[in-house]
């Protein structure tokens, strides 16, 4: 009995010694100064250690960043907690749900340095500056190179291609409820199609076989023929992904090849567009302005490809040679007004669930 | 176990007061973080969904349950979740028995093993399970037999998930039940299964009891298994929260199904009560080194071969293809992606994860939230064992039994309540100085801890309660202290559940998902939130960086789950 109290006493001592250990490394993230920045934003956030690195040296702050789940639940989360925000700055708000976010009233107005470099079309709160221009990407159908050289047939282009008896049951895409780039699939072919049309395009894509999974990880990785991770045992050579997609594919490839093994059929891709801004109520509004500088600068812009995968919003930004050689440059893409999504989005996406899930 | 003649000497009965003082005590800390950090979130969260300008909607509560929508969803959930859990206890007995009474080489092992599924986060495990039932998957190959998006692959999910909880729970009670108890019946003259029916089954019925209930709670509030497998065709009320609070930000919707969640939940905790009442028996508990032995006879070699080839096919097969899938390269099977992520680390990138950090930091949170749980749910498992109440002349105790009844049922609720609810809780709730912790390290490990006290508490329970009663009293009359009672009569004999327990939180907490995904911050990510960070990129070094990272946690779980086994005094003499 002595032995095993001993054993327990130690293994209740090691927990406890364990946990004040952690505690203590862990201390010095909890205070809050005036010379900490905090920047909120969502999962996919990343920079380059040496990047930032380089702003605190310069500014003389500290960078505190929180993550708060997908896109969508970031930014909800920012709205609950208006009026005394997480931190400083967001990052992440985009195009599908901009207009909440202002409506809500999350942003302090603030004209960031460097903004005259950010293309006009980009600028979808030109007039008040509450929010900023980050990045972009486009969501489109990503196709199996292999496939359709094997099968010896041309891959689609377009959302009215996809249509065609050649394409029946190849296609997968996300449920609009669930998934962002399911979501953008959708608006796309609202903004194609407009408000009257959208729903006959998906009956006849219905008809034409296309499948719903619940998240891109399942559509891309265990459903599209072309994703690497999924060893070609997918069933679906067309999959609704990101235009950043077939440059990933090649990420890591010795020796690098020709081309990448996948392809974006440019005619149906839909633009999103991130936007950050200083939070209302911010603690260091001075260092979160600063930020905001920081994150329109070249040295953060030429950072965002590699890092998040997406296009730099500056256009003096250089994009690496992965991007430029892999990726596909989209001339047309879709988009909608950011009021419009808001206004409609719910209805539209129990529309859609109505009439494809169901 | 005796006592010096000077105890015995200062010995005073303690009086029926004192008793409900020590009770109202013991319960003072586990209700107090309760308060704090469920809740108070939890109402803050629902009160802003169901209250506007100051005035209560309560009449959201018709036009949201009329909608067929939902309707729907609520008849879905329901039933997915009593087939999950009869299903579960189908196939899970058997292994519960087998692994409590059988002695087999590697046994230790594979009781770790069969438990690490519980703690995969199920993105992970979703994309496993599919290579097993999915369309190419191994059964498809070989048999052309495909499961998903059919309920039947949720089905067996929630088995593959739970298998541990039944295996756990009821064979950690089965292996200290004495078995001459039921070899007496049958020199009686009852057959073997009379006296299983008569001795053991009762005995364990508080303990079939707790899993069940355990599982259906988990299947009921299932998320990851359910949208991964089923499909969006399939939903359950916890994703239905999540779609409204996290995408539609229509909180009304999602406080209305929040309660909804909540009285059910109640239901199935009341009746768990009941049964728990109803069967509660003083057992004799013996060692279970005691109680194992070799297989005899064709009968119980069929029965173990049978159960290891279940186990085989249900959980180790989709766990092997995990780690194939770690290993796969594209030019054939290597430790590349395991390497890469060791130079992953010294990559210019806040993305980049050392596994070792995202590792530590696992670890970290993982033995805060334990310690954390170990102590608030050994705490109330205590107040709720300590000997029932007498009725006062004027039913003065009536409300205190009451009340221990309901502090019961708070402990499983947060059970019942989505990650998102809490998570979006803590952060409008837990705001302000002294309680701004929304960025404050410690939140992690209480999110964890919330789920992890629930299981500190069921599984001491069974145990705690089943210890004789006259043997506290005896130590009481002697002149023992309650503390002293609780060290000298109760502690050593529920020292295996609590290390089960212990093992149990940390396991939950390394794998939890939800809730850290939600709170954890980003230079110190867990495992879990580091292996989802890079399934949700394309690219195959992405994908076998993410399979080998789960690979580590699968291993770390499973070495965790190990330790504790081993921690388990192999010689019992005189413990008991």
């Amino acid at each position: 009995m002595r032995t095993t109290s001993r054993i327990t006493a130690t293994a209740v001592a090691a927990a406890v010694g364990m946990s004040a250990l952690a505690a203590c490394g862990a201390s010095g993230g909890g205070s809050a100064g005036a010379k900490t920045v905090t920047l909120v934003s969502h999962d996919s956030f990343n920079v380059s250690k040496s990047v930032l690195a380089a702003f605190e040296k310069e500014s003389g702050y500290k960078v505190r960043i929180l993550k708060g789940g997908d896109a969508g639940k970031a930014v909800n989360q920012a709205i609950l907690s208006k009026g005394n925000p997480q931190g400083d700055v967001f990052f992440g708000i985009d195009n599908t749900l901009l207009s909440r976010g202002l409506h809500e009233g999350l942003f302090t107005p603030y004209r960031a340095k460097g903004l005259d470099k950010v293309p006009a079309a980009l600028q979808l709160d030109k007039g008040e500056h509450r929010v900023t221009p980050l990045d972009y990407g486009d969501i489109c159908v990503n196709y199996d190179r292999g496939y359709f050289a094997r099968h010896k047939i041309a891959p689609p282009k377009s959302f009215d291609d996809l249509l065609e008896p050649r394409y029946k049951g190849l296609l997968v895409t996300e449920n609009s409820a669930t998934s962002s780039p399911g979501l953008a699939f959708q608006l796309g072919t609202i903004a194609k199609y407009g408000q009257d049309g959208w729903q006959g395009y998906w009956k006849k894509l219905k008809a034409n076989g296309v499948e719903v999974v619940d998240g891109w990880e399942q559509a891309y990785n265990d459903r599209f023929s072309g994703s690497a991770a999924g060893k070609g045992k997918g069933d679906k050579p067309l999959v609704v992904s990101y235009a950043s997609s077939p440059p990933a594919e090649v990420l890591g490839k010795k020796p690098a090849p020709e081309e990448a093994p996948t392809g974006v059929a440019a005619g149906t891709c839909f633009r999103q567009i991130e936007f950050g801004g200083l939070l209302k109520g911010a603690k260091n509004e001075k260092g979160g302005k600063a930020l905001l500088d920081f994150l329109v600068s070249r040295k953060f812009q030429e950072d965002v490809p590699l890092q998040m995968f997406v296009n730099p919003a500056r256009e003096d930004a250089k994009v690496p040679q992965l991007f430029t050689k892999y990726g596909t440059t989209i001339d047309k893409p879709t988009t909608l007004p950011p009021e419009t999504i808001t206004k409609n989005r719910e209805q539209w996406i129990k529309q859609w669930s109505s009439l494809v899930l169901k | 176990m005796v006592l010096a003649r000077s105890e015995v000497a200062r010995s005073r009965r303690p009086g029926p007061v004192r008793g409900t003082a020590v009770r109202l005590g013991l319960m003072a800390v586990p209700l107090a973080f309760f308060a704090l950090f469920f809740a108070y979130p939890v109402v803050a969260i629902v009160g802003r969904g169901l209250k506007d300008g100051g005035q209560w909607q309560l009449g959201r509560f018709g036009a949201v349950l009329s909608d067929p929508d939902i309707v729907h969803v609520l008849w879905f959930t329901v039933w997915q979740a009593a087939a999950s859990t009869g299903l579960t206890l189908l196939i899970a007995l058997p292994g519960a028995y087998v692994f409590a009474r059988f002695d087999f080489p590697g046994k230790q092992l594979l009781r770790a093993v069969v438990a690490v599924p519980f703690v995969l986060p199920t993105v992970v495990v979703g994309s496993a399970f599919l290579a097993l039932v999915g369309r190419g998957g191994l059964l498809d190959e070989l048999w052309g037999v495909r499961l998903d998006t059919s309920v039947w692959a949720i089905l067996l999910a929630h088995v593959f998930f739970n298998y541990a909880v039944v295996v756990r729970t009821v064979g950690g009670l089965w292996a200290q039940l004495d078995p001459r108890q039921e070899e007496a019946a049958r020199m009686l003259g009852a057959g073997r299964f009379a006296a299983w029916r008569r001795v053991t089954l009762p005995a364990l019925g508080p303990a079939v009891a707790a899993a069940a209930l355990m599982v259906f709670l988990f299947t009921f509030t299932s998320f990851g298994a359910v949208q991964i497998l089923g499909g969006p065709t399939f939903a359950t009320l916890e994703v239905e929260i999540y779609r409204q609070t996290a995408e539609f930000l229509d909180l009304p919707t999602a406080a209305v199904l929040t309660l909804v969640q909540f009285a059910a939940v109640l239901g199935v905790l009341a009746l768990h009560a009941w049964t728990v009442r109803r069967r509660e028996t003083a057992l004799r508990l013996v060692p279970a080194s005691q109680t194992a032995h070799r297989p005899r006879g064709r009968g119980q070699w069929t029965l173990l071969w049978g159960t290891l080839a279940v186990i085989t096919l249900l959980l180790l097969v989709p766990l092997a293809v995990l780690v194939e899938r770690s290993f796969a390269g594209p030019h054939g099977y290597g430790a590349g992606f395991y390497t890469s992520l060791r130079s992953a680390a010294t990559a210019d990138s806040t993305f980049a994860v050392a596994p070792l950090d995202a590792l530590w930091n696992s670890l970290a949170y993982g033995a805060a939230a334990t310690a954390i749980a170990l102590v608030v749910g050994g705490l109330a498992a205590a107040a709720l064992t300590l000997p029932r109440l007498r009725r006062g002349p004027m039913g003065r105790t009536a409300w205190i039994s009451r009340f221990v009844r309901g502090f019961d049922a708070l402990l499983m609720l947060p059970l019942g309540v989505s990650a998102v609810t809490v998570g979006f809780g803590f952060l409008i709730s837990l705001d302000a100085p002294p309680l701004d912790l929304r960025a404050s390290w410690w939140l992690v490990p209480l999110a964890q801890a919330l789920v992890g006290v629930p299981f500190v508490v069921r599984t001491m329970l069974p145990v705690l309660r089943a210890v004789d009663g006259r043997l506290r009293e005896a130590a009481a009359v002697l002149g023992a202290s309650p503390w002293r009672v609780w060290r000298e009569v109760d502690l050593p004999m529920v020292r295996r559940a609590l290390l089960i327990a212990a093992g149990f939180a940390f396991a939950v907490s390394l794998g939890e998902f939800g809730a850290t995904v939600f709170i954890a911050r980003p230079d110190q990510p867990t495992l879990p939130v580091a292996v989802a960070r890079l399934l949700g990129r394309a690219g195959e070094l992405n994908y076998g960086q993410a399979m080998a990272l789960s690979t580590i946690l699968m291993v770390v779980c499973a070495a965790a789950l190990l330790v504790l086994e081993r921690l388990r005094p192999l010689d019992h003499s005189g413990e008991f």
